[in-house]
């Protein structure tokens, strides 16, 4: 039933514009795996979901839902489920009817039907509300319905154009996990594109990255935040963002200001110039007694962690640093402290800025 | 342009979402002072007076209609229903009554209230959202075909029931007459009055149709298109019922439309009673009977009930709030 999902070198260039949509997009999704389409808004990666949905064209480039080539299957041909960021309920019929409208015009036998859409109702607890309209429910029920109205279908590939971003932050967190609950239970293939990091983190088993309509980067959770491909991948992902440092390259590493960061020879061999980018994570610059001197402008403490907001004259002018503070005596704003970079990652200056180290 | 208006009135400023329900709020307001609501009475008491006064006299005896104003019904309240019993079914005055000629409105008006509504949402629906080169240019150029008063077609329209059209060797139309005859086969039905109804009305049907399924969120076709509809399905389960109450309020105007109509009706059916409808009735009787008001004006009450009666039980369509729950609210 369930299906692996391929984007075979898919581009999207809509008429008119010069710049494309999506770009030479490459990407496997297995069978049952949960990949989650993550980027800024107008990377793409809603245009990417879509076109697997069949509601965009494809430029070139073909699209293959297990071994079918569905590039120029119509939307209604293609057996694939998708919940839209409102929903999109149709308000003139129940919450039954809703669910069973897509059964209904497979012709599928009633019995049937009415067996899946109660099955798919006790699973997501809208039992009670099968009867109702879509106006006399709140925003997390009606959430549930357009996660029904899926489920119920038993489709090849789910599709999730951000589900979650018209419920409130409680609600959200809540219905994170039971999505990826319901994944794993279900063991669908699904794709889901979300602008929020946190959520691409907690639910995916991969994550694909994408900026400017270009895949920057896809693998698990972890492998993107412990090894980013570019300095764009690692300022997106983990919150408080990666420090970004404009440095010079000297003898035995790079200079910050006067205070030498050791880095390796032949990383620094591959920067295409005098100049790198050094990424800190905000846990790994610490407060300490040899460092980079910044100026604190903003003290956060947060009970666990204090984080240390300043700025840092680099070459490139100023820059906004957040360092944490070690269960010290949290600094003043406007004083000076030295922050000392524990773990860096060294990316190139200029271009896509590859990771070099 | 509301920085100049907070230049010259210094007021706190609006908030966005409050704003734009004070509008409404205001008009409200404004209308329903006693001084308003004291006005609309005395408006609506002067606009009803010359219907109250026509129904009066279609109810009186002929005699007293003949010499004194309705207004003496105050003093001499005598009423008969005898004008109505002679109007409908016809009698001593008047030969031919208005039975025929009412089933006759029925006739044109219903088929021609239904075919332009058929055709019109389905067109509404492909041009608002269904994909194609030149959506657009069609549009435009419906929208642009009601600049075209419709006295202008009357006579084209005729000749080409008539005689049929060509371009010169071209047929355009055939010439459908009688084999043998210079009738076309289309004297003595309805259907040059159906088809001429239909084409006047197709226009603003959709424009009006258009704009309205065009409102309708984009989502929700995807979501039908996704969950396998076709286009001829989604038009059936989503566009249809989505667009009652703009279906019903164009069926309520056109049917009144067709109804109350005359010109069409002596241009395609002239005063045949076969086809002819209530207009031409009471055009008629006017016409040749003109001194007896009691007897025109109890034609012409009997000729409104239809449209009350369409009003009255249609509006009930025109709900608001009928896409709430759709899409996030």
């Amino acid at each position: 039933m369930t299906q692996r999902v391929h984007y075979d070198d898919v581009s999207l260039v809509y008429p008119g514009s010069t710049k494309p949509a999506v770009s030479h997009l490459e990407l496997d999704i297995a069978e049952g795996e949960f990949l989650v389409l993550v980027g800024p808004s107008g990377c793409g990666k809603s245009t990417s979901l879509r076109m697997l949905a069949g509601l965009e064209p494809i430029s070139t480039g073909k699209i293959f839902i297990g071994d079918r080539d569905v590039t120029n299957v119509p939307a209604k041909d293609r057996d694939i489920a998708m919940v839209f960021q409102n929903y999109a309920l149709y308000p003139h019929m129940s919450v039954a009817e809703n669910m069973a409208f897509a059964l209904k015009i497979q012709k599928v036998a009633k019995d049937e039907i009415n067996r899946r859409v109660k099955d798919a109702a006790a699973l997501l607890d809208l039992t009670d509300y099968l009867e109702r309209k879509p106006k006399a429910l709140s925003g997390g029920q009606r959430q549930r319905v357009a996660m029904g109205r899926a489920i119920v279908r038993e489709p090849e590939v789910f599709l999730m154009d951000e589900p979650l971003s018209n419920l409130d932050a409680k609600l959200r967190v809540q219905t994170r996990t039971q999505i990826a609950a319901l994944q794993r239970r279900l063991g669908t293939t699904t794709l889901y594109v979300t602008h929020d990091q946190v959520e691409a983190m907690t639910m995916g088993d991969r994550v694909a990255v994408l900026k400017d309509g270009i895949l920057q980067q896809c693998a698990s959770p972890r492998e993107l935040y412990d090894n980013p491909a570019n300095a764009f991948v690692g300022t997106f992902i983990g919150s408080p963002s990666m420090n970004i440092i404009p440095s010079l390259i000297t003898e035995g590493g790079v200079d910050m200001n006067g205070f030498l960061v050791p880095i390796e020879r032949d990383i620094l061999g591959k920067a295409s110039g005098h100049e790198v980018i050094v990424g800190v994570r905000p846990e790994d610059l610490i407060l300490s007694a040899e460092g980079a001197e910044m100026t604190v402008t903003l003290v956060e403490e947060l009970g666990a962690d204090t984080y240390v907001y300043g700025t840092y004259p680099s070459p490139e002018g100023p820059v906004d640093l957040v360092a944490r503070g070690q269960g010290l005596a949290a600094p003043k704003i406007g004083t000076n402290v030295k922050v000392n970079p524990q773990r860096t990652y060294v990316f190139d200056a200029t271009g896509d800025q590859k990771r070099l180290s | 342009m509301s920085v100049e208006a907070h230049e010259i009135i210094p007021m706190p400023q609006p908030e966005p979402a409050g704003r734009e329900e004070s509008i409404p709020e205001a008009a409200r307001r404004k209308l329903s002072s006693p001084w308003a609501s004291g006005l609309v009475i005395l408006i609506t008491i002067l606009w009803t007076i010359p219907t109250f006064g026509l129904l009066v006299t279609s109810l009186r005896p002929s005699s007293q209609a003949q010499n004194s104003g309705w207004w003496t019904i105050f003093t001499d309240p005598t009423m008969t229903l005898s004008n109505y019993s002679e109007v409908i079914t016809g009698g001593s005055v008047i030969p031919n009554g208005i039975e025929p000629y009412f089933w006759n409105s029925f006739a044109i008006a219903i088929p021609a209230a239904i075919f332009p509504l058929v055709l019109a949402s389905m067109a509404a629906y492909a041009i608002a959202w269904i994909p194609f080169k030149g959506s657009t240019f069609v549009f435009f150029t419906i929208f642009a075909l009601q600049v075209i008063p419709l006295q202008m077609s009357l006579l084209p329209l005729l000749t080409m029931f008539n005689k049929g059209w060509s371009l010169g060797p071209i047929p355009i139309f055939p010439d459908l007459n009688k084999p043998g005859s210079e009738q076309s086969i289309f004297v003595g039905t309805y259907i040059p009055l159906w088809v001429a109804h239909t084409m006047f009305a197709l226009p603003l049907a959709i424009f009006l149709l258009h704009n309205f399924v065009s409102q309708l969120p984009r989502e929700l076709f995807e979501a039908a298109r996704v969950d396998g509809a076709s286009h001829f399905l989604i038009f059936r389960k989503l566009v249809l019922p989505l667009t009652v109450p703009a279906i019903a309020s164009f069926a309520i105007f056109q049917f009144l439309w067709v109804w109350n109509d005359l010109l069409v009706a002596l241009t395609f059916a002239g005063g045949t009673p076969d086809v002819a409808p209530i207009t031409a009735y009471l055009a008629s009787i006017k016409g040749s009977y003109g001194s007896q008001l009691h007897l025109v004006t109890a034609g012409a009450f009997v000729a409104i009930i239809v449209p009350l009666i369409v009003f009255f039980s249609l509006q009930r369509f025109f709900v608001r709030g009928l896409l709430a729950g759709s899409v996030k609210g």
